[in-house]
Parts: C-alpha cells; sequence; structure tokens
C-alpha cells in the first residue's frame, strides 16, 4: 500500500473548546433557573423585590441593630419610650431573652434544685441519641431504658419528695466492732462527712414547673402514650367485635371533631367533677391525660391508615400459620404497617409538640406561657419586648419540629425496603 | 384477650369452650360493655354528688338568664342585657366568621405557594419552601401572638394612624375603612348580579353541549366575566348610583364612623390563614406531583396547550389527591379558631368559656361546645365528600 502524504490534516486531536460563556458557570445556572422565559423574569424580580423587603429589615432587627446585653428594659426603649436608644430604632431585645433564660428554660422550679432538671435533660439525650443512630448496637436495651426506666427515674427527680438518709459510718461501725477492733478504730479516725450520706430530694409542686421543661415533658408523655394508645385505638376500630369497634369509633370521631382547647378545658374543669370529693388531682397531671387522650385519637387514625395499606393475603397468611391475634398483629402486621406510616406518626409528634403550647390557656406555662407572662414584666416591658421574646420561642420549637420531620425523612429513606415501585 | 382468629375449627369434643374464638370474643366484649357501664356510673355518680355539695343545679335553664357582660365583635345585635343562648350564637357566628375568611384566604395563599415551590424558577421555589417550612414548624398559638403583641399592638395610636388607600387608616386599634351606605334601589344591583351569576351558568351549559355535538368553543370566560361585572354595573348607573360612603374620620382619641375590623380578628385571620396556608401548599405540591408525566405528554401529544394540559388534564386529576387532605386542613382551621380565646377575640370557646367562670355550668358549656364543633365537622366532611364525589374521575 502506498502512503500518502497528506500534511495538511492534523496528526493529533484539538482539545476541547470550553463552551460558549452564556453555556458555562453562573450565567448558563441563572439563565436556566431564572431567566428563562419573560414570565420567569417577572417572577424572578417579583421574588427579589419580596426577598429585598423581608430579609435585610430582619437582618437588621435581628442582628445589626439588636441589643445583647443590658440590665433592663432602658436599652430596649428609645428616648420617648424611656430607654437610651435614638428616635426610629427598632431592633431586638435579646437582653431581655438573655435576662429571662432560665426563666424560659425552667419557669420557677427552685434555684437550687435546677440541677435536678439539667441531669434528667442530660440522661435524656444520653439515652435517646444512641436510640437515634442506626449503627449503634443494643437498640432494645436502650429503648427498655430510654421508656420504661427514665420516665420513672425523671418522675422522682423532677417530682422530688424523697428523703433518703444513710449512715455507712455507723452501720460499719457497728458491725466491724464485733469482728475486728481495729477497722472500727481506723473508720472513727476518718472525717465524719466522708461516710455520711445524706439524699434530699425536696419536693417541688407542678405549679412551680414551666418553661421549655413542661414543653418537653408534655411531648415526651405524650408520645409515649399516644403511640401505644393510637395502636389499640386503631386495632380497636378495625376489630370484628361490634362493642369494642363502636366505643373506638365513637373515642376517637369525638376526641378528633373537637378543639384541643375544648379538650383541655374539660381536663381542667370536668375530671375534678369526674372524680370523688377529696381526691385532689394535679393540674398538670390533667394537662398530660388531655393532651396524651387527643394525641392518641389522631395516632389512631394515622395507624388506621397503615393497617389498611396491608393487603389481605399477610393476615391469612398469618392466621394460617396458626399465629394467634396478637402474635399475628405484633410479628406481622404492626412491623409492616407502623413502616408505612412513620411519616404520619412523626407528623402526629410535631403536632402534639405544637399543641403543647396551648395548655398556656389553662393557665400552665410552658415555654410559649411563659415568655408571654415576662411580657408584663414591667422592669423589661418596651415595644420590642413582645417580638424578640416571641421569634426566640418560635425558634426554639422550630429546632425541634424541624429536626424531627427531618429524621423523620431519613427514616423513611433508611426503612423503604421497596414498597415502592 | 378475645382472640379472633377463624379458621381453627376445632369445635369437636376436645377442645375446651375457653378456645372457641366466638365464645371468647362475646365474653370479652361483656366484660368489656360492664365495665364500661360501671366506669360511666361511677363516673355521673361522682358528678352529680359533686354537683349537689357545690349547689349548681345542672340542666340547660341558665341559657334564658342576663348575660351581664358585653362582647367587642357581634354580628347579631348584643347588649349585656341579652341572655346567655345568644351570647353563644354570637360566639358561634363569630366563629364561623373568622373560619370562612381564614379558609378562603389559606386556600388561596396555599394554592400560590404550592405552586411556586413547583416553579422551574430557582428564587421562587427557595421562597416557598422557606415559607413552607417556617410556618408548618411552629405553633398556631405563637403565630397568633406574633401578629398580635409583635405586630398589631404595636402598631401607633389613632392619632398617628397609618394611612391607607381609599381612606382606610391601619392603628393600634384595628382597621378602619369606609362603610358603603347602599341608598333606595340598590336591591335591584343585587338582583342584577344574581341574574348575571344565572346567565353565565346557563351560557357555560349551553356552550358546553355544543361543543359536545359540534366541536366549536365559545369564550365562555369572557362572556362569564362581562354578564357578572356588567350587568350590576348598568344597574348601577341606571338606579342613579345609589351608593354613598360613611368614612372614618379622625376624632380626639379615635376615629370615628366606618367599619372597624379589630386588631383580635386580624390577628387570629392572619395567623391562622398564615400557618394553614402551608400546610395546603404542601398538600397541593403532593397532588399535583401525583398525577404522572405521562399525563401531561400525553396531553401534548394530542395537541393541548400548556394552560389547556393544565386546566384539563393534570388539575381534575390532582384535585382527586388533594380534596380530602384539604378537607381536614379546613377542619382543622376550624377548630384552630378556638385558639381566639388566648387573644380576646369572641368565638365560641371564648364566651363559653366566660360564661362557665360565671354560672358553673361546666358540663353544659363543653357539651354545647363538642356539639357545635362535632355539628360544623360533620358538615363540612359532608359538603366536601360531596364536592369530592362531583370531582373524582369515573372508573368502570
Amino acid at each position: 500500500m502506498q502512503e500518502h502524504d497528506i500534511s495538511f490534516v492534523r496528526a493529533e486531536m484539538l482539545a476541547n473548546a470550553p463552551p460558549p460563556a452564556s453555556e458555562r458557570g453562573i450565567v448558563r445556572w441563572l439563565r436556566i433557573n431564572m431567566l428563562a422565559t419573560p414570565a420567569d423574569i417577572v417572577l424572578t424580580l417579583v421574588g427579589l423585590l419580596v426577598v429585598l423587603l423581608i430579609v435585610p429589615p430582619f437582618l437588621n432587627w435581628a442582628l445589626f441593630s439588636a441589643v445583647w446585653t443590658g440590665p433592663d428594659r432602658s436599652v430596649c426603649a428609645t428616648l420617648a419610650q424611656g430607654g437610651i436608644q435614638p428616635e426610629g430604632w427598632s431592633g431586638a431585645c435579646w437582653a431581655f431573652v438573655g435576662a429571662k433564660f432560665e426563666q424560659f428554660m425552667f419557669g420557677r422550679y427552685p434555684i437550687d434544685e435546677r440541677w435536678r432538671v439539667m441531669l434528667v435533660a442530660g440522661l435524656f439525650v444520653a439515652l435517646l441519641t444512641p436510640l437515634l443512630i442506626p449503627k449503634v448496637p443494643r437498640k432494645g436495651l436502650n429503648a427498655i431504658v430510654f421508656f420504661g426506666v427514665f420516665p420513672i427515674a425523671s418522675f422522682f427527680l423532677l417530682v422530688g419528695g424523697i428523703d433518703i438518709e444513710m449512715f455507712p459510718y455507723q452501720e460499719t461501725a457497728s458491725e466491724q466492732q464485733v469482728t475486728n477492733g481495729v477497722v472500727e478504730s481506723l473508720i472513727q479516725d476518718l472525717p465524719k462527712t466522708a461516710y455520711y450520706f445524706d439524699v434530699e430530694l425536696p419536693y417541688v409542686e407542678t405549679s412551680l414547673w414551666g418553661g421549655l421543661l413542661v414543653t418537653l415533658v408534655l411531648s415526651f408523655v405524650g408520645i409515649s402514650v399516644s403511640l401505644p394508645l393510637g395502636i389499640i385505638l386503631a386495632l380497636g376500630r378495625r376489630s370484628k367485635m361490634p362493642v369494642v369497634k363502636m366505643l373506638c369509633v365513637i373515642f376517637i370521631e369525638a376526641v378528633r371533631g373537637v378543639p384541643l382547647v375544648t379538650v383541655l378545658f374539660m381536663a381542667s374543669v370536668m375530671f375534678p367533677l369526674f372524680l370523688p370529693a377529696g381526691v385532689n388531682f394535679d393540674k398538670f397531671l390533667r394537662a398530660l391525660v388531655g393532651v396524651s387522650l387527643f394525641a392518641s385519637a389522631y395516632m389512631a387514625e394515622v395507624i388506621r391508615g397503615g393497617l389498611q395499606a396491608i393487603p389481605k393475603g399477610q393476615y391469612e397468611g398469618a392466621d394460617s400459620l396458626g399465629l394467634g391475634y396478637w402474635q399475628k398483629m405484633n410479628l406481622i402486621v404492626l412491623p409492616q404497617a407502623l413502616k408505612l406510616v412513620i411519616p404520619g406518626i412523626v407528623n402526629t409528634f410535631i403536632g402534639l409538640f405544637k399543641d403543647t403550647s396551648l395548655v398556656s390557656i389553662i393557665g400552665m406555662f410552658d415555654l410559649l406561657g411563659i415568655v408571654r407572662q415576662n411580657f408584663s414584666d414591667a422592669a423589661w416591658a418596651s415595644p420590642q419586648t413582645p417580638m424578640s421574646g416571641l421569634v426566640f420561642a418560635g425558634f426554639v420549637f422550630w429546632i425541634f419540629c424541624f429536626g424531627m420531620s427531618r429524621y423523620s425523612i431519613f427514616m423513611e429513606r433508611r426503612l423503604d425496603t421497596g414498597h415502592k415501585r | 384477650m378475645a382472640s379472633q382468629e377463624t379458621l381453627r375449627d376445632d369445635s369437636a369434643s376436645r377442645s375446651s369452650i375457653l378456645y372457641d374464638p366466638k365464645i371468647r370474643s362475646i365474653v370479652f366484649q361483656i366484660l368489656v360493655f360492664v365495665a364500661l357501664v360501671l366506669a360511666v356510673g361511677w363516673i355521673v355518680n361522682n358528678t352529680i354528688e359533686n354537683l349537689r355539695r357545690a349547689n349548681i343545679s345542672s340542666g340547660y335553664d341558665f341559657l334564658d338568664s342576663r348575660a351581664g357582660f358585653d362582647i367587642a365583635v357581634a354580628l347579631i345585635p348584643f347588649s349585656s342585657d341579652s341572655t346567655f343562648g345568644q351570647a353563644l350564637v354570637v360566639g358561634f357566628l363569630n366563629t364561623l366568621m373568622v373560619a370562612a375568611v381564614g379558609i378562603v384566604t389559606a386556600t388561596i395563599v396555599g394554592f400560590l405557594i404550592g405552586v411556586g415551590r413547583l416553579s422551574k424558577n430557582w428564587l421562587i421555589s427557595r421562597i416557598c419552601t422557606v415559607y413552607v417550612e417556617v410556618f408548618r414548624n411552629i405553633p398556631p398559638l405563637l403565630v397568633i401572638f406574633f401578629w398580635y403583641l409583635g405586630v398589631l399592638s404595636v402598631l401607633p395610636l389613632p392619632r398617628d394612624s397609618i394611612e391607607l388607600p381609599f381612606y382606610s387608616y391601619l392603628n393600634s386599634r384595628g382597621f378602619f375603612f369606609p362603610r358603603a351606605i347602599w341608598a333606595d334601589g340598590a336591591w335591584l344591583i343585587a338582583v342584577a348580579l344574581v341574574v348575571g351569576i344565572a346567565m353565565s351558568w346557563f351560557v357555560a351549559r349551553q356552550a358546553r353541549a355544543r361543543q359536545m355535538a359540534t366541536g366549536q368553543t365559545f369564550p365562555v370566560l369572557w362572556t362569564s366575566i362581562g354578564l357578572i361585572v356588567g350587568l350590576p354595573v348598568i344597574a348601577f348607573f341606571a338606579m342613579g348610583a345609589p351608593l354613598s360612603f360613611d368614612y372614618p374620620v379622625l376624632g380626639t382619641f379615635n376615629l370615628n364612623g366606618g367599619w372597624t375590623v379589630k386588631p383580635e380578628f386580624l390577628a387570629l385571620y392572619l395567623a391562622l390563614s398564615f400557618y394553614t396556608a402551608s400546610f395546603i401548599a404542601e398538600i397541593v405540591r403532593a397532588g399535583i406531583l401525583g398525577v404522572s408525566h405521562g399525563q401531561s405528554e400525553a396531553s401534548y401529544a394530542l395537541g393541548l396547550r400548556a394552560g389547556q394540559t393544565l386546566r384539563l388534564v393534570v388539575v381534575p386529576q390532582a384535585m382527586r389527591i388533594v380534596i380530602p387532605p384539604l378537607t381536614s386542613q379546613y377542619l382543622n382551621l376550624t377548630k384552630n379558631s378556638s385558639l381566639a380565646v388566648a387573644i380576646g377575640y369572641p368565638d365560641l370557646v371564648a364566651i363559653g368559656g366566660t360564661i362557665l367562670n360565671q354560672t358553673g355550668q361546666s358540663i353544659e358549656v363543653v357539651a354545647i361546645w363538642m356539639v357545635v364543633y362535632l355539628g360544623l365537622s360533620l358538615t363540612t366532611s359532608v359538603f366536601m365528600n360531596w364536592f369530592n364525589s362531583r370531582m373524582a374521575l369515573v372508573e368502570r
């Protein structure tokens, strides 16, 4: 074969030319995402206007003009209002939030006893965190401790009324006296305080509780009661026994049909009427019962949705294996049904968490209630105080609710074993 | 516990009667029933005892006695000489009013935000996402306080009112705007409006029938707008403009005349609308995403334009998904309107609470609440179910 010398043809490949300027980087992104059509341009302009109207004033209010420290209301009020700020000043009064922070967290819980609340909070975090991280082992034990031991321990820690005195020193001494005189003399030489042991947890009335403590206790109890109760109600509603079914339907529909405020009013006004004379029912406990029952009804409907989504073959399969009713439900139906409705369950939790703020209407001081109560504190009352306090409370609520919803999305993805095609 | 297994049929001599599912179920139900009767009897007994000791006579006679308190917002005439029963009616109407106005606003805002979240425009979809995530995750009560304590109560005093167009004023006492006073002959305008609506309905029907028969379309929308707006306008001028306004006038301490919307109502209305709108937005988004992509592609393939695709193909199918959860959001909004009690807007619960404190008739008042709210829930569900069955696709 004869080789042709075609020197005008390039031997090597050209490097890729970069895309035109309008087709790369931020310009392309802007053109596709914000300026695609004339209508899009208008929308973008409207959006920009909205952002400009809201974001800079808010940042200015919340950060740049805000007051971060100060002894009393004068730092958060203008000259005309009796403060030190210039006329026309508007900024957040974080000094108010800072000064009242402990109250927002604990309410009127005695200052000397607040370590108990902190301890419970620490335990809560220490037990909940491994429960939420899928990789950490021993989920069963963890759950038992979290839902079984922890509530009892926190009950005694928070309510108190325990007085345990121990005198290991004296006991040991009397024992040792008989057996060994040398040890006895050794112990007696030690300072007495080292062996004197006195655990005293004074009783703290629930009317002193407040702030985030109340919000979290209400939601924790509400969540841990409403899930099992909701499952039972949902099973009852799908039961073949007419009496049971009717009772569950009536309860669920009656509770779901009325606002939580009326349920709480009912709990605070009517429960005392229902009980024999002389039986006193703690107000906090009444609110707890009201909130839990209310959430159970909603939970029951969510779980019923899951139960209905399980194909009939699963029930029949369980029956044909000879499983009893509770075995069938526990081993076959509920694990599948609950997994299907995780988003709904978490939504109910979030709703419950938000709804705890309603107890302030029946005169309890949850986070929102105590923030609101502090608006009338003469030492801090200024036009900026309510907004600052509410933004703070809103932020705390938002963090919890947003966290829950993100975690539910994460779990949903993790547990998705291929029901969706 | 009763077992419900029905497949095991060993009623033969061997098995004990204890293991017969039917008998177990009956025994269990009898036990539940007896326990329930005992519990209710115990509660009723205690209640009667407690009421007797507190000298409260039960019954609904208190509804006819003099209320002795005044109500700031009343749609029907009410004074402190009116009865408790009338007070409750006023409260009920106030609940209905705020719920109705709130539902309309929440639906409009929610649809806009929900569609906006799906927009291809990055900025718009981000703004809508932020809106939804913010409002969905804070308690409605906090939103109400935000508007009431944070915004409306720090507005200027009446003498420094913010002036708005159309002789309206905004200040810490509420929103003031001119009141329309209709002179004689205004009824004709209302009649014209009704006639206009009736005629557009008729035109729409005819146009549909014609399109079905011949395939020719008719500009129904523009005709309807012309009829519904045009006829009343013609009537208005034909009667010599029988309309004058009562403008709010700045007095020493307050604005006089005109109509006032109290800040309590505004706060509740704005909070409920904005809060519920975030949920409605998510429902709408889910509904639109729930219509499979093939539907709109097929519609384009048939030659329908984007607007027609949306109106004739996507929205009707999305509505099927949207309506049931939308109903429950409407009910939630109605129930959340009871939060009015926290800022003193006189709704059913707030007035009921006042009556409860004055008379001590807690059982009766709570019973009235229950009945009214359950009634509202059931009515709304029935209406929305009817609407749903109208909208649902007819399947074989």
